[in-house]
């Protein structure tokens, strides 16, 4: 007979009922995913029965041009909309932990507002603002992106700046002042010891932006001039007719996409934390 | 000018932040090539001030001089001094080599001079074999030699330590004193050192100056520390003591007797002392230079040739003891209740039996034991 080892007070992984919690929370989070990527390899039109495997939802998706314009544009925007963020995001968060300035406490709770606010109410007031000053609606390829991109950076560098800012509280202000004490200007210093410590911040919130980016919808939608389309919002017009596996096929890119930049980052990031 | 061997001249300088004052009208000389200690309890000042000396702080009355220089407008990274700081600040992305060549960068010496200087500098301390270690694959006392490189290879007028040993263990600590010395010695650069741990000190400054409250209490030598502090606060400060408060009664050139209700009795010196009389004074005796003697019931007090009879000589009554090894400390009430401390060397191997709790015992020390301190 196997010996019964008593479980200690704080050894929880070890009491059954809790393994099976764990794996119920697991199978709640990944069943949808897993049946989205499963269908989409379906020899079916119906998305309900399994006929055998297939790749020519692939195929289709990739051969839908409208699909593929998506994609671009909304690969661009992020892309371009993650730069903007971590720089602006960056620098708010430099000077909100370096500086101290009248009107700080309100200012800092502000910097969240993007965030909590609603996104409906968000995506109307960027219409309104972009009607409002008159914003051209039809400007050549890519500029005509500039509106969402516009929006997008709104709502995407407090998020950057929350997390950079979390990572400077940690700065052991004597590396900058040793910078200092051997030579370097304050800029130098800057550059040389403090965006290094920032670096996993930069990358993490830069990962949080593009995400943010790749698929918002909401705002997206109030702010897209008449020609312009992106990925969530023509997935969303082609499922208002029928959800044909062509669409998951293109789901699973932008999940194949998104898993492999969260692991680049996370290793770009465990590699500069290791070192402090 | 200043006098050409002193490298640091700190004149009148203040540092208030706000209605306090973290550095009182301090005036203070440092000759050339001295290991320098700055020392006093936390809070004391020592730090903002030799922060003011590294330029991340400026005085807010009063100047500062490097070698000649006044440093009113020069920032830290034009000043002649580098600092090894007290979390050492060892730029953690750089590796060894990256971090001792980084302040080389600034100083434009050719590339070619570089490596050698930096590959010197590692040798100095000992760390020339992990040239490129990440600083996360070091421990702290390597850390340090590596702040200690980076700080030197720049060769510096003056080196500021900022309490260099107060984050390694035990046994490193004390090795680290003799190694911290020793390399003062090779480089010939003056170290200032701000340490709040008196043994430290003691153990490697050449001149230390003992700060309270902002203020300069005394500079001096260890042993004069030690033997001869200036006011109460250095001799509590610096080691241990018994102090009684007490009036001078006699003041002759070669005598003087101090009158103490504290220590009922009375307290002779062997040598003058320029005091007035009739004023409240305060005596401070040294545990290690009082003598324990047993004492028998209805036995006379052992009073010691040189001093008067009724001098020098009370009775108390073992309370404590903290057995240390190489020494033990008693703690000893006296008649009227005071508590006095008392050590003694245990110099052959039995020594710690010769008294043991509730005791009785004589306390005799000699005439030229006891300081008379004034403040």
């Amino acid at each position: 007979m196997a010996k019964k080892v008593a479980r200690a007070p704080l050894d929880y992984l070890n009491m059954p009922a809790m393994k099976a919690w764990l794996a119920g929370v697991f199978v709640f989070l990944y069943t949808p995913l897993i049946i989205l990527i499963l269908f989409s390899f379906n020899d079916s039109k119906a998305n309900v029965v399994w006929k055998g495997f297939t790749l020519k939802w692939y195929v289709k998706a990739f051969e839908n041009t409208q699909l593929r314009e998506a994609l671009l544009n909304s690969l661009l925007i992020a892309g371009v909309c993650t730069i903007i963020s971590v720089v602006l995001g960056a620098l708010m968060a430099f000077a909100f932990w370096r500086f101290k300035f009248p009107f700080k406490g309100p200012l800092e709770s502000g910097m969240s507002l993007p965030i909590v606010v609603p996104e409906i109410c968000f995506g109307v007031a960027v219409l309104m603002f972009f009607a409002k000053i008159g914003f051209p609606n039809d400007l050549p390829y890519p500029f005509n992106l500039t509106q969402i991109i516009l929006a997008h950076v709104t709502f995407a560098f407090p998020f950057v700046a929350i997390v950079v800012r979390a990572r400077l509280e940690s700065f052991n202000s004597e590396l900058e002042a040793a910078a200092l004490d051997l030579g370097a200007t304050r800029y130098q210093a800057f550059r040389d010891v403090i965006i290094p410590h920032m670096k996993p911040g930069l990358i993490a919130g830069g990962l949080l932006a593009f995400t943010l980016s790749l698929d918002d919808f909401v705002i997206t939608f109030f702010a897209s001039g008449p020609g312009t389309i992106t990925f969530p919002v023509k997935v969303y017009s082609m499922v208002r007719f029928s959800v044909t596996p062509e669409v998951n096929a293109a789901s699973t890119i932008i999940i194949l996409i998104t898993v492999i930049a969260t692991v680049l980052a996370l290793r770009a990031q465990s590699a500069t934390t290791k070192e402090s | 000018m200043s006098d050409r061997d002193t490298i640091i001249r700190v004149e009148e300088v203040t540092k208030r932040y706000g209605k306090v004052t973290a550095v009182d009208r301090v005036t203070l000389e440092i000759p050339r090539g001295e290991f320098f200690a700055l020392l006093g309890p936390s809070g004391c000042g020592k730090t903002t001030l030799l922060r003011m000396l590294a330029g991340f702080e400026m005085p807010s009355e009063g100047k500062i001089f490097i070698d000649g220089v006044d440093m009113s407008t020069i920032p830290p990274n034009k000043r002649p001094v580098n600092m090894v700081f007290q979390s050492y600040a060892v730029f953690p992305h750089m590796t060894v080599f990256e971090n001792v060549a980084y302040g080389l960068k600034f100083d434009n010496v050719a590339k070619a001079d570089q490596y050698g200087r930096v590959m010197a500098a590692l040798a100095d301390v000992k760390l020339d074999h992990l040239a490129e270690r990440k600083p996360d694959q070091m421990s702290g006392g390597q850390r340090q030699r590596v702040a200690l490189a980076r700080a030197l290879v720049k060769k510096p007028k003056v080196l500021l330590l900022d309490e260099p040993l107060s984050a390694l263990d035990a046994k490193l600590r004390e090795a680290m004193r003799f190694e911290l010395a020793e390399l003062q010695d090779k480089v010939g650069i003056t170290f200032v050192m701000v340490t709040h741990d008196q043994d430290e000190a003691l153990a490697m400054a050449g001149r230390c100056a003992v700060m309270d409250r902002g203020k300069l209490m005394q500079t001096a030598t260890p042993s004069n520390l030690y033997e001869f502090p200036a006011n109460k606060f250095v001799a509590d400060f610096i080691g241990s003591v018994n102090l009684f408060e007490g009036t001078l009664e006699v003041d002759e050139p070669d005598h003087a007797i101090v009158q103490s209700e504290e220590l009922g009795g009375r307290i002779f010196f062997d040598h003058g002392v320029s005091g007035a009389g009739g004023e409240k004074m305060w005596v401070g005796i040294r545990p290690e230079k009082i003598e324990l003697l047993k004492r028998e019931e209805g036995s006379t007090p052992p009073t010691p040739e040189d001093a008067p009879s009724g001098c020098n000589v009370t009775a108390g009554i073992v309370r404590q003891i903290s057995y240390l090894g190489s020494e033990s400390i008693y703690e000893i009430d006296l008649i009227n209740g005071r508590r006095m401390q008392v050590s003694r060397p245990n110099l052959s191997r039995w020594d710690q039996e010769d008294f043991t709790w509730d005791d009785e015992v004589w306390l005799r020390w000699h005439g030229d034991s006891p300081v008379l301190l004034q403040s």
